[in-house]
């Protein structure tokens, strides 16, 4: 049945009005940073025995619509992917138009995020097939989502809150399925080699650990042991042999492009130079960077600045490119703890240097775990859609309200000890720095400094930045200064959207709370 | 002197729209015999500055006298100055407002620019660019120049010339020298008409020939400063831009006292010559060169062409370098990645810079002790060699590498 809810709202700790039901289950509104403390054990699958299981390993079945069906398919279970074939996947539609010819309805589809070619699952949820999805919406989807075109609820999580979610037991996976560049018949899986290699495996970690089925889909498959496995075969039920898992020119990109947008450069440059004079560049430090235009700028400013000082990281957290690969064969980085591998040379270099090491949400992310890596970089460069003069940022929907990004490990980043936006003071005519932010993403306690391309805000809160950075030549200037700056070349405040009073999505803070709601757009 | 025709009244059309295009606007105007103003408006901004837009595009057209004619914009996150100027453009392509000019607010006019300056870079934005505008100051180079000629297309002059008029009102250009490249004499003289009255620092005159170009063009400018009671100075670098250009160089130079820079245009002298422009140079050494001693001969700054490959930083090191070493000042900028590579090369070594120091200290205790030569170790110091290094501690202090 699709779930048809009233949900009252509420207002969480951030002042934001927030369902207290979501998709039929009772939430818990954001209470604070670090203040929500769960009492529970964790969720587990059932036990299985060897005994229900080929004793040669062998679990190969035709095709998947026999392996649904051997899953126990049935109406209203959820589906689970992952999305380290980015915009090149082509295993989630094939397995829910495979869930839509058995007749399933009211699916909820779980992927860990995602992208404009999967725009197929529209028509499934106008069929009934999907009820809704819970993961990152943007481009067709996420205006599908806007619209109020959904009949559940999206529910936007941070890869460390999609574990946290399945960890706790807020999302129970049924049937979950894993598309494997490189696997053998039992099961076991690693994304580093085949035609469609991808890189790291990490966010189908826990779907494999948790679902109570899980599925390999496999384009590439090798005579057991398929080494290095990333993915354990001991939690898989079925293998799936297709002709191809994803279009490769779209898995990872050739060589990534360095911006050459004169605002962008500057803007990175601004952070490196901002690491070097505060100190934060040291022997021995590490930093996170994406692989937007800025960052992948931002890490070819440090690397000349970290050779010029003789400065050398201990490791840097991927999304690995071309860049993080060059610093770390040319000995500036003693590893790389690589989340997830963009272009050829990530992958090159992931299948081959023990240094690059794969890590998963569990690891670099996981609030409710007992510490995780995010919280020992150093310094992680993000981008963001909107940020207001209390250093909240919003990095899903752009400011008419639009899902525009996923949260992906934004989120999580902001742990960091030196959390920097990298944002152009304003876009067309929009203002970034705002009152108030659309959506909020990410709480102004945990974003230390705003870097555009008119100076660098540094967070009040973080006197010691603002200690470190005295002297350097860089623009230092208060937030309020930047944004009355760019008001004033934009002619005004801008008006501020009405948005509808249906709320079609809500973002999870890391620790399972609801942070914010995403409202159809008016 | 434009290519509207006044008494026909056509629908007409201007700026840029589409998926492509940022901070423009596209404006159709049809005047209309009566019914009044008919404004429809679609933008990329219309939820936050829709209402905005619609109230500028109103005090804009009654401000150009335009009471009836059907207006849509497609705007594409434009600024307000650019709405202005595409407004006032399709009005006056339509033959209406003709001898109006409406100008957005004004900023606090910058401090009038010195003589002697630095311009060791001078950043080119192209006239019909609007979203290059804004931010081109924030990189630092020593001037931005507002280009009407060679990269604005004919039929665009016009337009341009009403965007760069209200660019020099409304947008701010930190501490770069604003200046302004208009068109060949004489169509270069209409471009002044708009352009003088908001009190450019500099005006780059193309394809200079004859002194006669520039006392024209420097009549013309006294004229309109009289005329909107401007007091301050609206400097000039002619530009040699052919063999005629260059064998005329002292006397052009010498032809105002308004002239600060020479500079060389290198594409179409090359075209002049009918040889090819290497990244050596070797076609041009004596046009350089000469260029180089005329401006010096006539106390005026000697700047060098541009470097068109943006990509080569290394060759651009190479050849600002060589500029340096053979008398240039400072070089043109096409792209904002060049301007520091360009004042690193202009900078003095800090070699250089040190020596100049002991050979001025020597100097000053000379003076002091009433020794009438200077010697520095065993070496006699001439006097020129004095001014030399003076010079260029002044020079160094104004980078900001000694203090």
């Amino acid at each position: 049945m699709p779930i048809v809810e009233k949900t009252e709202m509420i207002a969480n700790a951030a002042g934001r009005i927030v369902p207290e039901t979501v998709n039929g289950r009772p939430q818990t509104a954001y209470m604070g940073v670090g203040k929500y403390q769960p009492i529970d054990r964790k969720a587990a699958p059932f036990i299985r025995t060897a005994a229900d299981y080929p004793a040669n390993g062998d679990k190969r079945i035709t095709n998947l619509e026999t392996a649904l069906r051997k899953c126990g398919l049935r109406d209203g279970m959820v589906i689970s992917s992952h999305h380290h074939l980015r915009d090149g996947d082509r295993v989630a539609l094939m397995v829910l138009e495979a869930a839509s010819l058995i007749g399933a309805k009211d699916l909820m589809w779980f992927p860990s995020a995602s992208f404009p070619s999967q725009k197929g699952a529209i028509p499934l949820m106008e069929a009934g097939v999907i009820d809704h999805i819970e993961g990152s919406m943007n481009g067709p989807l996420g205006d599908y989502c806007t619209q109020g075109k959904m009949r559940g609820m999206g529910v936007l999580r941070s890869h460390g809150g999609r574990w946290q979610a399945i960890q706790d037991g807020e999302v129970h996976i049924d049937i979950a399925v894993i598309a494997a560049p490189t696997a053998d018949p039992f099961g076991n899986c690693d994304g580093s080699h085949g035609k469609s290699a991808c890189g790291s495996l990490g966010f189908a970690l826990a779907d494999s650990i948790y679902a109570d089925h899980v599925i390999v889909v496999t384009d590439n498959l090798v005579p057991f042991p398929c080494v290095p496995w990333q993915i354990q075969g001991n939690n898989v039920d079925y293998v799936v042999e297709v002709d191809s898992i994803g279009d490769p020119a779209k898995i990872v990109s050739g060589t990534t492009q360095i911006t050459r947008s004169p605002d962008r450069l500057r803007i990175a440059e601004f952070i490196a130079r901002f690491l070097r004079d505060a100190g934060i560049m040291r022997n021995g430090f590490s930093f996170q960077a994406g692989s937007g235009g800025i960052a992948l700028a931002f890490v070819s400013y440090l690397k000349a600045m970290m050779k010029q000082a003789g400065v050398r990281a201990r490791f840097v957290r991927g999304g690995s490119t071309k860049y993080l690969v060059e610093l770390l064969e040319e000995g500036l980085t003693d590893y790389i703890l690589d989340g997830q591998t963009f272009d050829l040379d990530g992958v090159r270099s992931i299948g081959s240097n023990p240094r690059h090491v794969a890590t998963s949400p569990f690891t670099s992310y996981n609030y409710h775990g007992k510490g995780n890596f995010a919280s020992m970089v150093d310094a992680v460069v993000l981008g963001a859609t909107e940020v207001d003069t209390n250093f909240n940022a919003n990095v899903v929907t752009h400011s008419d309200g639009r899902l525009l990004h996923g949260i992906g490990g934004w989120q999580n980043c902001l742990a960091s000890g030196c959390t920097i936006l990298a944002v152009p003071s304003f876009r067309d005519r929009i203002p970034v720095i705002v009152d108030e932010v659309t959506t909020l993403c990410g709480p102004g306690d945990l974003i230390d400094v705003v870097a555009t391309e008119r100076g660098i805000a540094i967070n009040p809160k973080r006197q010691d930045l603002l200690d470190a950075v005295r002297g350097s030549t860089l623009s230092i200037r208060p937030i309020e200064d930047i944004k009355k700056e760019v008001e004033r070349i934009c002619g005004g405040r801008p008006r501020r959207p009405q948005h509808g009073d249906k709320p079609v999505a809500v973002v999870k803070w890391v620790d399972g709370t609801v942070l914010d709601t995403v409202w159809q757009i008016a | 002197m434009s290519n509207i025709v006044a008494s026909t009244k056509l629908p007409a059309l201007a700026g840029h729209c589409g998926l492509e295009v940022r901070s423009d606007l596209r404006v159709r105007l049809e005047p209309r015999a009566r019914g009044g103003l008919e404004i429809q408006i679609a933008s990329r901004v219309d939820v936050y500055y829709g209402d905005l837009i619609r109230r500028q595009a109103e005090e804009v057209l009654e401000a150009l006298g335009v009471r009836h004619a059907m207006v849509e914009i497609r705007d594409e996150g434009a600024l307000p100055f650019v709405i202005a100027a595409r407004i006032e453009a399709a009005a006056r392509r339509a033959g209406l407002g003709v001898g109006t000019r409406v100008l957005p607010d004004r900023l606090p006019l910058p401090d009038a620019s010195a003589r002697d300056r630095m311009r060791r870079s001078r950043l080119y934005v192209p006239g019909s660019e609007p979203k290059y505008f804004i931010n081109a100051a924030l990189h630092g180079s020593d001037g931005v120049i507002l280009d009407l000629e060679d990269s604005v297309h004919p039929s665009e002059k016009d337009a341009a010339r009403l965007l760069v008029r209200n660019a020099l009102r409304s947008v701010d250009f930190l501490g770069c020298e604003r200046m302004v490249r208009i068109n060949q004499i004489p169509l270069g003289l209409d471009d002044l008409d708009e352009i003088v009255p908001e009190s450019p620092d500099l005006i780059l005159i193309p394809k200079v020939e004859s002194p006669e170009q520039i006392t024209e063009a420097d009549r013309r400018i006294a004229e309109i400063k009289a005329n909107y009671g401007i007091t301050r100075s609206v400097w000039l670098m002619p530009i040699l831009e052919s063999a005629l250009g260059i064998e005329n160089a002292f006397a052009i130079a010498n032809a105002s006292t308004q002239i600060v820079a020479l500079t060389i245009g290198l594409e179409d002298y090359t075209a002049d010559l009918g040889v090819v422009k290497t990244s050596a140079g070797n076609e041009s050494v004596y046009a350089r060169q000469r260029v180089v001693n005329a401006a010096r001969a006539a106390g005026a700054q000697a700047i060098d062409s541009v470097f068109g490959d943006v990509a080569d930083l290394e060759g651009l090191r190479a050849w600002a370098l060589n500029s340096r070493a053979v008398g240039f000042e400072g070089m043109g900028c096409v792209h904002p990645l060049q301007i520091p590579v360009i004042h690193e090369a202009f900078a003095p070594s800090a070699a250089e810079i040190e020596r100049a120091r002991k050979i001025v200290t020597a100097y000053d205790e000379a003076q002091e002790n009433g020794v009438g030569v200077v010697s520095l170790g065993s070496k006699m110091i001439d006097p020129p060699v004095v001014q030399r290094a003076l010079k260029l501690i002044a020079r160094a202090k104004a980078m900001g590498l000694v203090s």
